[in-house]
């Protein structure tokens, strides 16, 4: 029988939350505090979902990363995945916050979507002007 | 020099200033952001974690995301902002001076919002032993490196401190690659949010060491290890329980210091928070110079930096266009006091008597306070002599969250301005518990 211990972190009040899968697939639970821990502990322990945050990195901006994150929760398995396909993206300035850098990611149904606008660093264009 | 007259001059360009500025610029004042950075939205742009929002916007955003709202808004206003320009000096006639990249520059205010944030505790100020090798950086300088400059600081690290960025920042390394080896904390609770704890550290099976600190930094050039070792309730190290952790860097996340040595200069009377002691107004002894954000207090939330700026800075456009405000240094000014199990309360002092119609435009008092250390089944309590100014009860009570509740007017007519007001905790009595899980 599978067998998780789940921290709630819904609300301040963390149950911990112990999450017991039957032999007919229904779950048995002990310890959670109200019906939206109820709710998290179980997707907790059938498909775990977070949200990804992190960089790629951004060619003709005063900085040389932009900041994006997934549109919705990704299951938790994937994030490493999602991580190395990130880590081969390079994307040109200017960017706007909101705007989609990767559609669809890896067919899972959430956007990576940048999280900053970056224009074009003005400094490095003149700079370039005065070469 | 360049000169420039403003009606209110905010200093610092981060979610309190961005706040501040947008809301003095709508009562009618000329307003100018004064910042030190390249561009606007001060730490949240380094903050690219989700979290961010959630009670304004009703969305979880990134904190750049969220700067970028404030910033979009403030673009549709006709503020002035002053980039790459540090303010040097600041005098109570709100006479600024500051230093940009065409010298120096001298701005004439009527009212001043200070919003300069706070900066990071370092090895200094907790002083760790050892020699001083490269690899020892402060968890925030780490978070700017990695998310903004793209630079890893190393390759293997130990943390000191639980605090939300050392936590976050736990994660964030391991998705770039990274070994983290322990999170230590000399509490014997973690000091940031438990969803944090859950997320950055469960998730990725990076044991927390409570009641652990730093003993030792090893390495004369680079870090090559730290040794850890369990401290007693004194904090003191309990011999023989040392841990060796090969690493080459440690990540400092010790706490965070209000930035106040140009409000110091001013002449401007700082509380035990190292914040600047304000009333009510967020007014300072310097009349006509407010505080909001982090300079003030270490907020938990940006939502609640927002709000507070925006008191700020419709206190700062109200006295710009010829309104008082009562002082602090007035004699109806009574001192706050943070009692039982509190560790601090603000505003520092709340003036009592104020004028019906302005008390009535400014609105109710906002008081916030934190707990000493974690507590369940308590009531907050805030009396004043005998008199009961404020009572509520708290399943659990946190020191990294804030409780922010409201005084109305009424209670504070009510005061007896020969005492102090006192906030302090009390426990439920058990018999009232007990009840409660009957019914």
């Amino acid at each position: 029988m599978k067998q998780k211990d789940v921290i709630c972190v819904v609300c301040p009040n963390s149950c911990a939350i112990t999450v017991k899968q039957m032999p007919d697939g229904k779950l048995l639970m002990e310890g959670q505090g109200c019906k939206r821990g109820e709710q998290y502990a179980s997707d907790e322990f059938l498909a775990p979902k977070r949200t990804l945050a992190t960089t790629v990195r951004i060619k003709g901006a005063f900085i040389p990363l932009l900041p994006v994150r997934s549109s919705v929760p990704v299951p938790k398995e994937r994030l490493n995945d999602i991580l190395d396909l990130l880590a081969r993206i390079e994307v040109q300035a200017p960017f706007k916050c909101g705007s989609v850098v990767v559609q669809n990611v890896l067919g899972l149904g959430a956007d990576i979507i940048a999280t900053r606008t970056l224009g074009v660093d003005t400094c490095a264009k003149v700079a370039c002007e005065l070469r | 020099m360049m000169q420039k007259e403003t009606d209110v001059a905010v200093i610092g360009g981060g979610p309190a200033g961005l706040a501040a500025a947008i809301e003095a610029n709508k009562g009618g004042c000329s307003v100018t952001i004064i910042e030190r950075d390249d561009g606007l939205g001060g730490i949240l742009q380094q903050c690219i974690h989700p979290g961010f929002g959630l009670h304004e916007f009703k969305e979880e955003l990134a904190g750049p995301e969220y700067a970028q709202r404030y910033i979009d808004m403030l673009g549709e206003t006709k503020v002035d902002v002053m980039l790459g320009t540090m303010v040097l000096d600041m005098t109570p006639k709100k006479e600024i001076l500051a230093i940009n990249e065409q010298g120096v520059v001298k701005v004439q205010a009527k009212a001043i919002v200070l919003a300069m944030g706070c900066r990071e505790r370092t090895r200094g100020a907790i002083k760790i032993p050892g020699y001083r090798p490269t690899g020892v950086y402060t968890a925030g300088t780490a978070q700017r490196f990695v998310n903004i400059e793209g630079f890893m600081p190393g390759t293997r690290y130990v943390i000191l401190g639980s605090g939300d960025i050392g936590m976050i920042m736990a994660r964030r390394l391991t998705w770039e690659g990274a070994k983290v080896e322990a999170v230590v904390e000399i509490m014997s609770y973690p000091s940031g949010l438990i969803r944090n704890k859950v997320q950055c550290l469960d998730d990725f099976g990076i044991p927390l060491y409570l009641s652990h600190t730093v003993v030792r930094v090893h390495g004369k050039d680079r870090v090559t290890g730290i040794t850890i070792a369990r401290v007693d309730e004194n904090w003191k190290m309990v011999p023989g329980t040392e841990i060796f952790f090969s690493c080459d860097t440690l990540l400092l996340s010790v706490g965070l210091i209000p930035e106040n040595e140009v409000s110091r200069k001013a002449g401007i009377r700082l509380a035990r928070t190292n914040g600047p002691e304000v009333n009510q107004f967020l007014q300072t002894n310097v009349e006509g110079v407010f505080a909001c954000g982090n300079v003030l207090q270490v907020h938990d939330l940006v939502d609640n930096v927002a709000i507070e700026a925006k008191r700020a800075g419709a206190m700062a456009a109200m006295y710009a266009t010829g309104i008082r405000l009562p002082s602090i240094n007035s004699p109806d000014a009574v001192p706050l006091v943070a009692g039982r199990g509190i560790g601090y309360v603000l505003p520092i002092k709340v003036n009592t008597g104020v004028d019906l119609a302005l008390a009535s435009r400014i609105g109710p008092v906002n008081v916030s306070l934190r707990v000493k250390r974690p507590v369940d089944d308590v009531y907050v309590r805030v009396k004043n002599g005998a008199k009961e100014v404020y009572k509520k009860f708290f399943k659990h009570l946190r020191p990294s969250e804030m409780v922010i509740f409201e005084l109305s007017a009424a209670a504070l007519n009510a005061i007896d301005k020969a005492q102090p007001i006192e906030a302090y905790l009390e426990p439920k009595p058990a018999k009232e518990l007990s009840e409660a899980k009957v019914a």
